[in-house]
């Protein structure tokens, strides 16, 4: 990597390569794809709204390593009945 | 004397391999064990000339398996280790030649007679792979620190999980510890980082493997050579020695560092 790479900021190469690899191994290992974490996403939102009022906006879900077995994270932040009390009561 | 069934696996090809299987062949041999490697690459055979024993073959696994001929007649000692065996691959068949009981049979044969019966695997996930792990007691999958190579491994990894032929161990190949120093390559952490394995050897990037292959004498027998020590490292750690990783980030002789300093390295 030259210097003026450095000097403007461009990522190491190896660093790229391990950041890419991340993604492709969890894809691999998984069988997910973006687009199939999307849709899963979507299902998960329609299934726990039924239940509970949540923050879409905010929920996150992705997929973590522990070692070579993986594990599907989702955080959903569920909106508090406190604060939806008071703003149906504005 | 059991043998111990090695294989040697990459899913990708071109990563060293086979050159690993005649370096670990002639270490684990050159240190007084029985050694007979198997080329498992039908329709493609390599071995042979990496160890310089291609003018000897007469017969192949093939012959064996079809038999026109004994295991013995098939297997070619090595020229200048006389625990050392070949037994080549057929070079005008295909890999459907031989199945994994095949395979199994074949080595359950062999396995009285030597210390370690050592399996050089096609590259692929197929029928030759399949071959390749059959008998096995440990895989060995061999990568480069590249993202082609890191991602097909990590494929051969789960597969031999999924198969119970776990857990491999990892050898990172033609490591270049300028390129990683620089922060251009992947390094053996990041490696492993990656596919969450156990490291068995990290073999630098050395031209002597190229000079010592285009001799037909494997760089293991090379006492200066880096890989070559990289290689005969492995091989002790094989028998379970416990051995130190090289440190490949020292900066070399006062030699090499006035030829790096005058610009000729």
């Amino acid at each position: 990597m030259s210097f003026l790479d450095r000097l403007f900021g461009k990522k190491n190469s190896a660093e790229s390569a391990k950041e890419r690899l991340q993604l492709v191994l969890i894809h691999d290992r998984t069988d997910l794809t973006p687009a199939q974490l999307d849709s899963l996403r979507d299902d998960l939102i329609s299934t726990v709204s039924r239940h509970v009022e949540i923050d879409v906006q905010a929920m996150q879900i992705g997929v973590e390593h522990d070692g070579r077995s993986q594990r599907l994270v989702a955080d959903i932040p569920i909106k508090s009945t406190a604060r939806r009390r008071a703003k149906k009561s504005k | 004397m059991p043998a111990k069934v090695v294989t040697i696996t990459s899913g990708k090809g071109g990563v060293g391999k086979t050159t690993a299987v005649a370096n670990l062949a002639v270490a684990l041999a050159a240190d007084g064990s029985k050694v007979v490697c198997i080329d498992g690459d039908i329709g493609l055979r390599n071995l042979d000339v990496i160890m310089g024993l291609e003018n000897r073959i007469v017969y192949d696994i093939v012959d064996v398996i079809e038999g026109r001929c004994r295991l013995r007649q098939a297997m070619i000692r090595d020229k200048k280790l006389p625990e050392l065996y070949l037994i080549p691959a057929a070079q005008t068949r295909d890999k459907n030649a031989v199945s994994p009981s095949d395979m199994n049979r074949l080595i359950k044969d062999l396995r009285p007679d030597f210390d370690f019966v050592l399996i050089d695997s096609p590259a692929g996930i197929e029928r030759g792979f399949r071959n390749a792990i059959a008998a096995a007691d440990r895989v060995l999958v061999i990568t480069n620190p590249e993202v082609s190579a890191v991602r097909d491994a990590d494929r051969v990894i789960g597969i031999l999980e999924a198969e119970e032929k776990g857990p491999a161990a990892l050898i990172i190949n033609r490591l270049n510890p300028t390129l990683v120093k620089n922060n251009d390559m992947l390094s053996a952490d990041d490696v492993l980082d990656l596919l969450a394995v156990e490291l068995i050897g990290i073999v630098p990037e050395d031209e002597s493997v190229i000079i010592s292959s285009n001799r037909g004498a494997p760089v293991a027998y090379d006492t200066k050579s880096k890989a070559g020590q990289a290689f005969r490292n492995i091989a002790r750690r094989l028998k379970g020695e416990q051995v130190p990783f090289l440190d490949l980030n020292h900066r070399g002789s006062v030699w090499d560092r006035i030829q790096r300093l005058a610009g000729r390295k």
